[in-house]
């Protein structure tokens, strides 16, 4: 297994507040990787450095090899390093075979293939996904007016569409209809094993992220708290501390 | 459905070509309609499509008028003696030198206004919203002001063209006005199909949500300067011709009329519908035929009058014609539900 | 470019000019910096862009101005301008900007540049296109052999400008309404559900932004000239000193105020007086330019 993303002792702090602290972790290519922490602990903020959103303090990350943490967002989005939202982002005003055929991987494309139409093939591989993902009889609605957990879902699909290398994915489930979440778990996994996509979640709810991911990563008050399969970090004192607030 | 579209488009263009004859009184007027249908298309697809609300597309209106006179008159004469004499008529142009002058100057015109596009944009699209319309609104004043204190291109007199060959004066307005139409039918053409490829549903991604956009790897610059350099090289061509229609031009009030026709594209585009192929032709058309009907009868007040359509169709009437009919109709646009056991998947229109 | 080389070179020859010119550019950014206060307000508190700035500058003048023709002291132009700047401004407020705050940013900014062309074109029609200004009855104050020349009026104005910028900083830290208006700053929401009437402070903030730049009108007709199509000079000179300082920072306004009015007055004295006007709107584009840059080491964009 190769190491796709290195992240090498990263700090970064808003202002006067470290949010996080000398980071070191990596994800392993073809693998699902979780990020797991109390509130506040540094997350988003890992994932933001990571995709470039803003620039680190100091440490270095690495993308197959190669540093990204100088480049901006759409250059590392261009190397195949995609993200999700946690306030999902559509394009609200658009339906959803729009919102799909917009996600084509531009990167792959000439100015010239991007002065022409899309194809019957391209049209098929949106609504393959939006079926992949349960949205088919909807794709020709809005799609701002889709609840927020369809949105979700679309957001999803529209990242599959633009053929990540990885994936990185702000609390998949949160706000999702509990009885659906066995089906999104499903959906990730395929998603994984079917198009060889390697994921890195931030997920809040631990039945899911223990379900997933091979590795866990865990972040208290910024920093790197514990590492480690599924059953290690379910076993370990110091995450049940954290999240208990005894820490 | 299918079999009307050819029809409607050959009746249009049979009357866009009989115009000038059927109300031969209204040549000027008609070829003015041009301009602004011109300049309401371009200003969309920044404005409407990109999300890019320029109030300072008027430099390439102003800056194409420029570069179309002093290339053209720079084929025969040097063009510093040429507007120091200040329309002295001691320069003649035979015909030869005219069309010449004039078919280089509108080329140049185009291509040197895509150019400046592509430059300003690059210190411009760094700015959002307001930040962008100031932006583009002050390049358009700046340019007009620096313009006026250039003595090589007339300074603050302005230039003036040789007159259109020939005595009948008609065959002058018979001949700018098929020339605008022809780049509008040019322009229209390539916006119809613009818009359904690729790069136009990314500048559309650009519109609804920038960041979003990048966040899925769509190179946001280089497709705001590309669009911004198309529009400003029709804009351009527009100005070069209203230059050898208008034949004398000067800097503040004709070519870079940042509050007339600066502002009024704007207005066509919201009266008209914004992000829409036809709304902008609408509104433009809209704009044209009040302006021109109640402009003499409103004895120096319609400027202010113009304030108050501009204030108006803001605050009241915003979506604008075709946003107006989505709300009604959203139907005609191909919002649907559409169940799974139709399989057959047809591409969305 | 010889003029230009030789207008820089009297810069060094004769220290003096320097002083001269800094003390012009000062005096007339005083009152950039009046009209820029009240939008960075307006800007502040209600999210709008006031593209009308300028407008309100000028029209300020002309009351003033017709007041004088009519025989009455033009020093009494000045609460005049105030007052009736007040009511127009109100009016403004009820008919369009109280349907636009709550809208895109873009709807308010053309709307207000579309009441820009309207105030514009109205005081071109009443007062005619000629620059206009009050000869005032003062002395003009001789420095350094007669080299600097400062009219009392330019002082009275500057001196009159700064009160008035005073007294709004103290209403807006001690009375209730000032209180008020620095809380819907904040969070319009949050003040509604305290129990603030926030279309009350709106209209307030509008009609005392109005009120202000009428002020600054009178005063500039005063000692400087006015035309009815100069507002939207004005205006973007108040947009540049707000994105240079940026919102809410008081001490900064002041500041880029006088830079801009030296600024300008520096580039007109090197570039001749034909390039005011450009100079004025350059400066927008460079303060943009700056701005960019430096949000751009931050990865962000300037919105």
């Amino acid at each position: 297994m190769t190491k796709i993303i290195e992240v090498n002792g990263v700090s970064k702090s808003y202002g006067g507040v470290k949010a996080n602290t000398d980071i070191s972790i990596e994800v392993e290519k073809g693998g699902i990787t979780g990020l797991i922490g109390p509130n506040g602990s540094g997350k988003t903020t890992l994932f933001n450095s990571i995709v470039g959103y803003h620039p680190i303090d100091s440490g270095s990350i690495k993308f197959e090899g190669q540093e990204i943490s100088k480049k901006p967002v759409q250059d590392i989005a261009r190397l195949g390093l995609l993200r999700t939202f946690q306030q999902t982002r559509i394009y609200g005003d658009m339906n959803c075979v729009e919102n799909m055929l917009i996600s084509m991987p531009h990167r792959k494309m000439t100015i010239r293939e991007a002065f022409t139409t899309n194809t019957r093939a391209d049209h098929d591989r949106a609504e393959h996904l939006l079926d992949f993902v349960g949205l088919y009889e909807k794709r020709f609605l809005r799609s701002g007016s889709l609840s927020f957990g369809q949105q979700k879902l679309l957001e999803f699909a529209m990242a599959l569409m633009n053929e990540p290398t990885v994936l990185l994915l702000d609390e998949p489930t949160a706000g999702i209809n509990p009885t659906l979440i066995n089906g999104l778990i499903d959906r990730l996994k395929r998603a994984n094993s079917e198009f060889g996509i390697t994921l890195f979640i931030i997920e809040h709810n631990m039945r899911v992220i223990m379900n997933m991911a091979d590795r866990i990563y865990c972040l208290a008050h910024g920093e790197l708290l514990a590492a480690g399969s599924p059953t290690e970090i379910q076993g370990d004192q110091r995450v049940v501390d954290a999240y208990l607030g005894a820490h | 459905m299918t079999i009307l579209r050819p029809i409607f488009y050959l009746a249009l263009l049979a009357f866009i070509i009989a115009a000038p004859f059927i109300a031969p009184d209204f040549r000027t007027q008609l070829a003015t309609l041009w301009i602004f249908i011109i300049l309401s298309m371009t200003w969309d697809m920044t404005g409407g499509q990109m999300g890019y609300n320029s109030l300072g597309n008027i430099l390439f209106y102003g800056a194409g008028m420029y570069i179309a006179a002093v290339v053209g008159i720079s084929i025969a004469y040097n063009v510093g003696e040429y507007t120091n004499a200040a329309g002295g008529g001691i320069y003649k142009f035979t015909d030869t030198q005219y069309f010449l002058g004039m078919a280089l100057g509108l080329i140049a015109a185009g291509v040197l206004c895509a150019g400046i596009a592509w430059v300003l944009g690059y210190l411009l699209f760094g700015l959002r919203g307001p930040y962008f319309a100031i932006g583009t609104l002050g390049a358009a004043i700046a340019a007009g002001e620096l313009v006026s204190n250039w003595e090589w291109v007339g300074g603050g007199q302005g230039i003036a063209l040789p007159v259109f060959p020939g005595d009948d004066y008609e065959n002058a307005k018979l001949f700018f006005y098929y020339l605008f139409a022809v780049t509008g039918v040019v322009l229209f053409i390539f916006l119809r199909w613009f818009y359904t490829t690729r790069f136009a549903a990314a500048i559309n991604a650009i519109r609804d949500d920038e960041e979003k956009a990048e966040a899925m790897g769509l190179h946001t610059l280089r497709y705001k300067l590309i669009t911004w350099s198309i529009a400003a090289f029709f804009v351009g061509i527009a100005g070069g011709i209203s230059g050898y229609q208008l034949i004398h031009f000067e800097p503040l009030e004709t070519a870079f009329q940042t509050i007339n026709l600066g502002i009024f594209m704007v207005v066509c585009v919201l009266l008209g519908g914004k992000g829409t192929l036809w709304g902008p032709i609408i509104g433009a058309i809209l704009f044209h035929v009040v302006k021109e009907v109640t402009w003499n009868y409103l004895l120096g007040w319609q400027w202010v009058a113009l304030g108050a359509l501009i204030v108006i169709t803001v605050v009241y009437f915003q979506d604008g014609l075709m946003g107006w009919l989505a709300r009604v109709k959203p139907e005609w646009f191909g919002e649907r539900v559409t169940e799974k056991p139709a399989l057959a998947g047809e591409p969305a229109e | 470019m010889d003029q230009i080389i030789g207008n820089i070179g009297l810069l060094f020859e004769f220290p003096i000019v320097n002083l001269k010119i800094l003390l012009d550019g000062i005096m007339i950014g005083a009152l950039f910096a009046l009209a820029a206060y009240g939008l960075a307000l307006v800007w502040g508190v209600m999210n709008v862009k006031n593209l009308a700035q300028g407008d309100f500058v000028i029209a300020g003048g002309y009351i003033a101005w017709t007041l004088d023709q009519n025989g009455i002291q033009p020093l009494l132009g000045i609460p005049a301008a105030f007052l009736v700047m007040w009511v127009i401004g109100w009016i403004t407020y009820k008919l369009v900007i109280k349907r636009v705050i709550e809208r895109d940013l873009f709807t308010s900014l053309l709307a207000t540049f579309g009441l820009a062309i309207m105030f514009a074109q109205i005081m071109n029609l009443m007062f005619g296109s000629d620059t206009q200004s009050i000869q005032l009855d003062m002395p003009t104050l001789y420095f350094a052999d007669g080299f600097i020349d400062v009219p009392m009026s330019k002082l009275v104005g500057v001196v009159t400008a700064l009160s008035l910028a005073f007294a709004v900083i103290l209403f807006m830290k001690r009375s209730r309404m000032g209180q008020a208006i620095r809380a819907t700053a904040q969070d319009a929401r949050a003040a509604r559900v305290l129990g603030i009437d926030t279309d009350k402070v709106y209209s307030f903030t509008f009609s005392l932004n109005a009120a202000i730049c009428g002020a600054a009108g009178a005063i500039i007709v005063m000692a400087w000239v006015i035309q009815p199509f100069y507002g939207i000079t004005y205006s973007i000179r108040a947009f540049v000193i707000v994105t240079a300082a940026g919102l809410g920072n008081l001490p900064g306004v002041i500041a880029a105020g006088l830079g801009i009015g030296a600024l300008e007055q520096y580039g007109s004295h090197i570039f001749g007086i034909g390039y005011q006007q450009a100079i004025a709107v350059l400066l927008l584009l460079l303060v943009l330019f700056i701005r960019l840059l430096q949000q751009r080491r931050k990865r962000q964009v300037l919105q």
